[in-house]
């Protein structure tokens, strides 16, 4: 099973994820840098944290015009599994491919803590092996992560059960608590809390199995695992 | 040909919170002897330089690029388009 970690000028944790997906669930992971396109055969493409552009303009808007994003389209209409973490997902709404965008916090600060989530949809490529409802002990790490939509918009996400994962508690003033959305397909789920960061016991002070299971998630959905 | 100056603000649409703003009007202007001040909102600027045949054409052009690459996000954000002989 080969995965892609697409890198942008500025992303910052592609390191990360490659270390996770090929150290931890021993997969074939490889860096497409944005000026390159895809291979058709990839099964999983991986948009990860960072900053890239600097957040100039506005967060992920710059790199959702990167070359490499049509293949991601294409790969979307597909089917394929993505997944947008943090800066990957702001890229994501900014190129359309998930509904919403994200605003700086309520508080105006960089927001570097745990968090837990609640697992709200669990038939994603990356949440089938939760059970609903399900809690996650997660980090986040960002300045422009308060999902917004209107009243319109989460009504429509809620009738299709598009919100896959929300803050257990009130984090940074997003919508209806949302940290994470999903397309109406499902195979494209964007969240702003870092999973990468959270499946090793040595880094993780509080259970790392939850944030395991995103990935563990994805190696079942493709059939590497039972 | 003639070269204008286009300004470009970008800011939030009604409804949507600002909480630079709000910080601004609540933790200084208020905070001071300004009593008449009822709100303030945050806009980004951007000046764009730019080279076409009247300021009808530069104008829609400008428009069309914020449009395009989403220079600003509808969701969201409202633009502004002021046009100055350069």
């Amino acid at each position: 099973m080969k995965v892609g970690v697409v890198v942008f000028p500025g992303s910052n944790c592609d390191r990360d994820m490659y270390h996770v997906l090929t150290d931890v669930f021993n997969l074939d992971a490889q860096y497409y840098w944005h000026e390159t396109s895809l291979p058709k055969n990839i099964d999983a493409v991986i948009l990860p944290g960072g900053f890239s552009y600097g957040d100039r303009l506005r967060a992920g808007v710059i790199a959702a015009h990167s070359p490499i994003i049509k293949d991601v389209q294409k790969m979307a209409e597909k089917g394929i599994p993505i997944l947008g973490v943090c800066n990957g997902f702001q890229i994501l709404v900014e190129s359309g491919l998930l509904p919403g965008v994200l605003l700086k916090n309520e508080s105006l600060n960089f927001m570097c803590e745990w968090t837990n989530l609640i697992v709200e949809n669990n038939k994603t490529p990356f949440t089938n092996q939760f059970k609903l409802h399900e809690k996650i002990p997660i980090p986040i790490a960002n300045g422009e992560g308060r999902y917004y939509v209107d009243n319109d918009t989460l009504k429509k996400l809620k009738r299709k059960n598009q919100i896959v994962f929300r803050y257990s508690q009130v984090v940074n003033g997003s919508s209806h608590r949302i940290a994470g959305v999903c397309n109406e397909d499902g195979n494209v789920v964007g969240m702003m809390p870092h999973p990468e960061r959270a499946v090793e016991s040595e880094i993780n002070p509080f259970d790392n199995n939850p944030s395991s299971l995103i990935f563990e998630s994805l190696l079942v959905k493709m059939g590497v695992k039972n | 040909m003639a070269i204008f100056t286009v300004h470009v603000i970008i800011e939030n649409k009604p409804g949507i919170s600002d909480p630079e703003g709000d910080t601004i009007l609540n933790d200084l202007v208020l905070k001071g002897t300004h009593k008449t001040v009822s709100n303030i909102k945050t806009a980004k600027m951007l000046k764009f330089t730019i080279k076409e045949k009247d300021k009808k054409t530069a104008k829609s052009k400008v428009q069309e690029i914020c449009d395009e690459l989403r220079i600003y996000n509808p969701m969201v954000s409202k633009v502004t388009i002021d046009i100055f002989d350069s």
